[in-house]
């Protein structure tokens, strides 16, 4: 990746090694985040994603390696630009909201005039204005999910780190909550998602890193990375017909053929050097073509894929993540 | 630094404001206050509910005419026969007494009083005191002596203890020294292990409710801990700082009380008219009597510079606890798994304040004494002991330089392992593993 495209980026992490006593937490990770972005930060329980958050947070330091923030090498100055929603919520029990707000805001680094117009704000638009000396023991746990993320963005970060944001919402407030996201996004933030639920923000992000035990998997744009890993297996469903659909010897093999009451469904990979049109050219001759898809992997599958490779054949995995 | 203000002025609001402490802080001296002056008023009560009527049978015939009224007995000289007048006391009420003075009083030395309730200990006290007299002026003038003449003979010696010191002889007083000290002992060593205590509950409160990842991705831990210790201990002294003022103004109205009880005394006297000029003494001459000497032995205390070294051991102690305490609060996940860590946190303390009362009192200027003075450790309590006794001016400095570099070091490593303890959840922590995450990086 060239200088100029790393100097424009919101994060770029580069080669960070972090270890536990007997548990190397991050193994020589490295991963670009854009600015603007929606980024997934995406791996199973265990895997790493919260030393890489906590390193990003400065909570803890690496070993070795570098975070560059916005272009500058991660320094203190840097922590009133970040919001965090940890995985692990909390907040002062006995405290009241507004408070606590306050509290939270200005050690962000906002004034406290400045914090009280912009809680106030956040009150308003979440429609928690009433809320302001209740005490956070009174408030059941879907509001208080909505006030930790109030406090996680009421200084207008740059770039918000939210570590499982969907977990603990009931459908509603997890609704409004990705809204709010995408208008804090639309608005010029950077969002990273970190989430062992791949399946949960897939349709959010343009970028994601993939790490599995300690190392990266891979990351990329989400565009780029689903290209990669498309197999050009379609999914063709045509009404029922008396012809057989037979493979066709170097344009495509059938991988799966499940026919049905009304209609049938067939899944097919095309063969290298060939398109779906050429498919579409054999089969229009020989049944009525009801619908047309192409079965792209999900990033869960990509993963599932990666990892399996990765346990198996170690060497090709290293190869791969070179890649991108 | 801005954001360690902002935290320890939550720590320090939060519980000021809270009703617990207002009610600590105001009913303390007044509790103190009101056992004392109940204590007075009970003592007052007593006398006026101890009426009582002795009826007198005196078989020896010595005691004619001699029993004169007080105010809180009446004396009637009976000549009935003793079993009837047994009885009599039976059906009368149990304010009633009946004295039996047999013949050979003089050389028994016994009286049989008889009531329905067992007589009260004043009562008993003004009857044997009255006998005693008429007895002793019966020998004194069988032994030809003058009782106005006797009376006149009081000798009492009283010992002025003076210090030689550079600056000259000063007044000391080891009696009320050592009162102050074991005050000061018992003080220090409840204050640190309760500020302490509170330092620990709210990191584990602050681990527990999670809040903690909130703060510090916005704070360095080593903020967070300092501010919440410094905090709390502001807390400690603004108690202080009112107790002291507090009871300094309720002492105006406790020196009103112990007039009350100087009236009382007075009064409890003059029912023994014989006693009266020495009561009348007792009130002039601060010189003599129980209340006076201890007046005069604590106005020997320099108690401006106690309250001030005082204040001085009880913070730099705190201070170096507390650090403790915290690196315990960060490495559990609930109070009840403190006790292993607790343990030898309390043992230098508990060492200290055992000591106090044996050794430190008795030689302050020992070696033993101003060694644990000098350790860190033990010399909150330790030298707070010995103030009272006069230490050397160099001797506080280089003790009080020492607790500072104390609590540096306890504070530098208690960083080391909250920081890393705060965010370990559900994770039982042994000595290995604290000394592991003390050598962490970052």
């Amino acid at each position: 990746m060239p200088v100029s495209q790393r100097l424009n980026g919101m994060l770029d992490i580069r080669n960070i090694v972090k270890q536990y006593a007997n548990h190397r937490a991050l193994d020589n990770v490295s991963t670009h985040v854009e600015k603007g972005s929606v980024f997934g930060l995406l791996g199973p329980n265990g895997a790493g994603k919260t030393s890489l958050i906590r390193i990003i947070n400065q909570i803890t330091a690496p070993d070795s390696g570098e975070v560059y923030f916005d272009g500058q090498r991660l320094n203190p100055d840097h922590i009133s630009r970040i919001g965090y929603l940890p995985e692990e919520r909390g907040l002062y029990k006995k405290m009241q909201i507004g408070e606590q707000m306050l509290y939270l805001a200005q050690l962000k680094g906002l004034s406290r005039k400045d914090a009280i117009d912009r809680i106030r704000h956040w009150f308003e638009k979440m429609e928690m204005q009433s809320w302001w000396h209740k005490k956070v023991e009174d408030l059941s746990k879907g509001m208080q999910q909505k006030v930790q993320f109030v406090a996680t963005v009421v200084h207008q970060p740059d770039l918000i780190i939210l570590d499982e944001p969907f977990s603990g919402f009931d459908p509603v407030n997890a609704s409004v909550i990705k809204e709010e996201i995408q208008t804090l996004n639309r608005n010029g933030a950077t969002i990273i998602f970190s989430t062992h639920r791949m399946e949960s923000v897939e349709e959010l992000c343009d970028s994601i890193v993939l790490i599995n035990r300690s190392r990266k998997v891979l990351d990329g744009k989400l565009k780029d990375i689903k290209r990669a890993y498309r197999t050009n297996t379609y999914r063709i469903t045509y009404l029922p017909s008396d012809q057989d659909i037979t493979p066709l010897d170097g344009v495509f093999t059938i991988e799966s053929l499940e026919p049905a009451v009304d209609h049938t469904t067939l899944t097919i990979r095309i063969a290298e050097g060939h398109t779906i049109n050429d498919v579409l050219a054999y089969l229009i001759s020989r049944v009525q073509v009801h619908e047309l898809k192409e079965v792209i992997p999900s990033i869960h599958d990509i993963f599932v894929q990666q990892v399996t490779t990765q346990i198996t054949e170690p060497q090709t995995h290293e190869q791969n993540t070179t890649d991108h | 630094m801005n954001k360690i203000l902002l935290i320890i002025k939550r720590e320090y609001l939060s519980r000021v404001k809270k009703k617990s402490f207002l009610l600590v802080t105001f009913l303390v001296p007044l509790v103190i206050i009101g056992i004392y002056a109940l204590t007075i008023y009970l003592t007052a009560r007593s006398f006026e509910s101890n009426r009582a009527v002795v009826q007198v049978i005196d078989q020896s015939g010595l005691f004619k005419g001699q029993f004169t009224d007080t105010g809180q007995i009446t004396f009637e000289e009976i000549t009935a026969d003793v079993q009837e007048a047994k009885t009599r006391i039976l059906s009368a009420d149990g304010k009633t007494l009946l004295l039996i003075i047999p013949d050979n009083i003089e050389r028994a030395g016994a009286v049989e009083l008889y009531a329905k309730e067992p007589a009260g200990l004043s009562v008993q006290t003004a009857v044997s005191r009255k006998i005693e007299e008429v007895l002793r002026d019966r020998a004194y003038a069988k032994a030809g002596i003058d009782r106005t003449v006797l009376d006149g003979i009081d000798p009492e010696v009283t010992i002025l203890s003076r210090e030689i010191t550079e600056d000259g002889e000063k007044d000391s007083s080891a009696g009320a020294a050592m009162g102050v000290a074991m005050t000061l002992s018992v003080l220090v060593y409840i204050c640190l292990f309760l500020y302490g205590a509170q330092v620990m509950r709210g990191i584990i409160e602050e681990k527990n409710s999670r809040i903690v990842e909130v703060i510090i991705s916005s704070v360095k831990p080593f903020q967070l801990m300092m501010g919440k210790i410094i905090g709390i201990g502001l807390v400690g002294l603004t108690q202080f700082i009112l107790w002291i003022a507090l009871s300094s103004a309720l002492a105006g109205v406790a020196s009103v009380g112990l007039l009350d009880a100087r009236s009382v005394r007075t009064e409890m006297e003059r029912q023994q008219p014989e006693s009266d000029v020495s009561i009348k003494a007792d009130a002039d001459r601060p010189a003599s009597g129980m209340f006076g000497k201890a007046a005069r032995e604590l106005g020997k205390i320099d108690f401006q510079a106690i309250i001030i070294t005082f204040l001085l051991y009880f913070f730099g102690g705190y201070l170096l606890y507390s650090a403790l305490f915290a690196a315990v609060g960060s490495a559990v996940d609930s109070e009840t798994e403190t006790q292993q860590f607790m343990f030898p946190i309390t043992i230098p303390l508990l060492f200290t304040y055992i000591l106090s009362f044996g050794v430190l009192v008795n030689d302050p200027h020992g070696p033993l004494s101003f060694w644990l003075s000098m350790i860190p450790f033990t010399s909150p309590i330790a030298m707070l002991v010995r103030i009272p006794f006069g230490v050397p001016g160099w001797e506080i400095a280089l003790s009080l330089a020492l607790l500072i570099g104390g609590f540096i070091l306890t504070t530098w490593v208690a960083a080391r392992i909250y920081r890393v303890g705060i965010l370990m959840y559900g994770k039982k922590a042994s000595y290995k593993e604290l000394f592991r995450w003390f050598r962490y990086n970052g």
